[in-house]
């Protein structure tokens, strides 16, 4: 068992495949740790049915087979001590020892309150496709997707690999914002391919811009919606229901270590350098933890960090291509910006926090998110206020306050307690 | 081809699913309940990858495990308190 490397990469996503790659190249020993039960992260989640595409078997291959790298699945941090981790997996928890640290740890979906969104059959709409991958049984069911951004239509094309008919995609931003997107894909050809690929598997579903599902009905599960769009109102049956909002980035970690944050929209990304350097020291970020900015940009940031945590040298022409494909990151925020009313769904009596059963009424009254979660419980349960943390910054309701360790619930096996003491001695946490 | 499938125990039902699946999967296959939320409401994955907790389930004794997060294993203990 490994207790110390030179580089530990946090995520097995493009990010931080690429990262360990490159670090493994340099002659560093690496530990890559990820959650999840297998490699890949969001966009190459392993398909229960239909296996992972080629690109990603053979980056998988690069980082967790080089002989450099010691692969951890399964497992994950969940404090921080100065130069070394806290990690658990599903038998034990065990220290991790590292000179330099890279933080791929992705981005999760922005799922805004709506009456109805607690009903068993609704999800994200990534979610929809990661449950999907998984094998959840989608044969013969009637799927509405709904929400925004071109995750929609990967969301959309995964359900129906899966034998679900797609009864439509709701897109919430207007006509004009998708088309003005549509028109300047040209300038990455790549996602333009991607785009036109989509679109043609998914030529026999119902595309509608502008519109918003509003409620989610059912029973003990979801049986139908209503969406609000250019047509008036109209309730669509369906069996599932997916809506996501765009995704937002996943910074507990990097926060925990005391790296620099800054806004993206409400939510917050974490801040690097031209090379992936944090404000901490040999702590480096890479992927949609530093923004949201889709594969391409994961692989070319993690593949600087990784060698900029080595103390290789970092070739121009990958800061170039880093860039190029951030523009393209500013071009899909800009054109499926949330219109005003998807924050309004919410009404006094809709769950906001679905851990502890918190109204929106209920934290309505508080403006700002600690005092609504010392007041209210919101954010104190099992989540740690991943979900209605960024829904309650998305409503205009204040950025999260700081994460606290430990960063998922622990078995208490784990966390001796000098453990939890020393980290929350030394770091001194903005709470 | 044949799918190789596990057997598991989800609620002291005897199950056999197909291999690889997640356990929160098996648990929808076999139509089984998730939890349900401190006010008594059903509930069910919303996330799919590890974040809002609504999959958790006692898995071999230890409670809060994400089913999301789980490939079936042979001869796993799973239960929701749905
Ligand atoms: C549900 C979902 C579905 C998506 N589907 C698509 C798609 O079909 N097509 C597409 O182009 N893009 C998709 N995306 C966008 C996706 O974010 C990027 O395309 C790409 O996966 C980003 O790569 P990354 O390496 O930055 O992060 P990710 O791929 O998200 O990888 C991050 C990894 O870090 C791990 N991790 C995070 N925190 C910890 C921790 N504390 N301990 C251990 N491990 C940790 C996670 O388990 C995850 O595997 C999806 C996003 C989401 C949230
Ligand atoms: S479905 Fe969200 S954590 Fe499993």
């Amino acid at each position: 068992m490994v207790d110390a490397c030179d580089i530990v990469v946090v995520g097995a996503g493009p990010a931080g495949l690429a990262a360990a790659e490159a670090a493994a190249s340099h002659g560093k020993r690496v530990v890559l740790i990820d959650s999840q039960p297998r490699a890949g992260g969001q966009v190459w989640r392993h398909d229960a049915l239909h296996g992972q595409p080629r690109v990603a078997m053979d980056a998988i291959r690069a980082a967790a087979g080089n002989a450099n790298v010691t692969y951890l699945e399964g497992t994950q941090v969940v404090a921080v001590e100065p130069e070394r981790l806290l990690l658990q997996d599903a038998r034990r928890g065990f220290h991790l020892a590292y000179g330099a640290l890279v933080l791929a740890t992705g981005a999760r979906e922005l799922l805004l309150p709506f009456p109805g969104w607690t009903l068993p059959g609704v999800t994200g709409a990534g979610g929809l496709q990661a449950l999907a991958k998984q094998g959840w049984p989608l044969r013969g069911k009637r799927v509405l997707i709904a929400g925004s951004g071109p995750l929609l239509f990967a969301a959309a094309a995964t359900a129906q690999r899966h034998g679900a008919h797609v009864v439509g995609i709701h897109e919430q931003a207007g006509a004009s914002a998708v088309h003005r997107f549509a028109a300047g894909l040209w300038r990455w050809p790549g996602k333009l391919a991607q785009a036109a690929r989509l679109r043609l598997e998914l030529a026999r579903v119902p595309y509608r811009t502008g519109s918003i599902v509003t409620t989610a009905e059912g029973d003990h599960g979801v049986s139908g919606a209503h969406v609000r769009g250019g047509q008036g109102d109209e309730r669509i049956e369906c069996d599932l229901l997916a809506v996501g909002y765009g995704l937002l980035p996943q910074v507990e970690l990097a926060q925990l270590l005391g790296c620099a944050l800054e806004p993206e929209g409400a939510h917050a990304r974490v801040q690097v350098g031209p090379w992936q350097a944090t404000s901490q020291p040999r702590v480096f970020a890479a992927g949609e933890a530093c923004g949201i900015g889709g594969i391409d940009c994961a692989r070319v940031e993690g593949h600087i960090a990784g060698l900029a945590a080595a103390g290789a040298a970092v070739p121009r022409a990958l800061v170039q291509r880093r860039d190029r494909a951030r523009a393209f990151a500013a071009s899909l925020r800009q054109h499926f910006a949330l219109r005003d009313d998807v924050r309004g769904l919410a009404n006094d009596d809709t769950t906001i926090c679905r851990c502890e059963d918190v109204s929106l009424g209920a934290v309505r009254t508080h403006t700002d998110a600690r005092e609504a979660k010392l007041a209210t419980r919101c954010g104190m349960g099992a989540c740690q206020g991943r979900i209605c943390g960024g829904a309650l910054a998305e409503l205009g309701h204040g950025p999260r306050g700081g994460m606290r360790p430990p960063l998922f619930p622990t078995r208490l096996a784990t966390l001796g307690e000098p453990v939890l003491s020393s980290v929350s001695d030394t770091r001194g946490y903005t709470p | 081809m044949k799918m190789s499938t596990v057997r598991l125990t989800i609620n002291g039902l005897r199950v056999h699913v197909p291999a690889g699946i997640s356990v929160a999967t098996a648990i929808a296959l076999v139509g089984q309940p998730f939890r349900h939320s401190v006010t008594g409401e059903p509930r069910a994955p919303l996330c799919g990858m590890g974040v809002c907790f609504e999959c958790r389930v006692r898995i071999d004794g230890v409670a809060q495990q994400r089913a999301c997060q789980r490939v079936v294993n042979p001869g796993m203990r799973v239960e929701t308190d749905g």
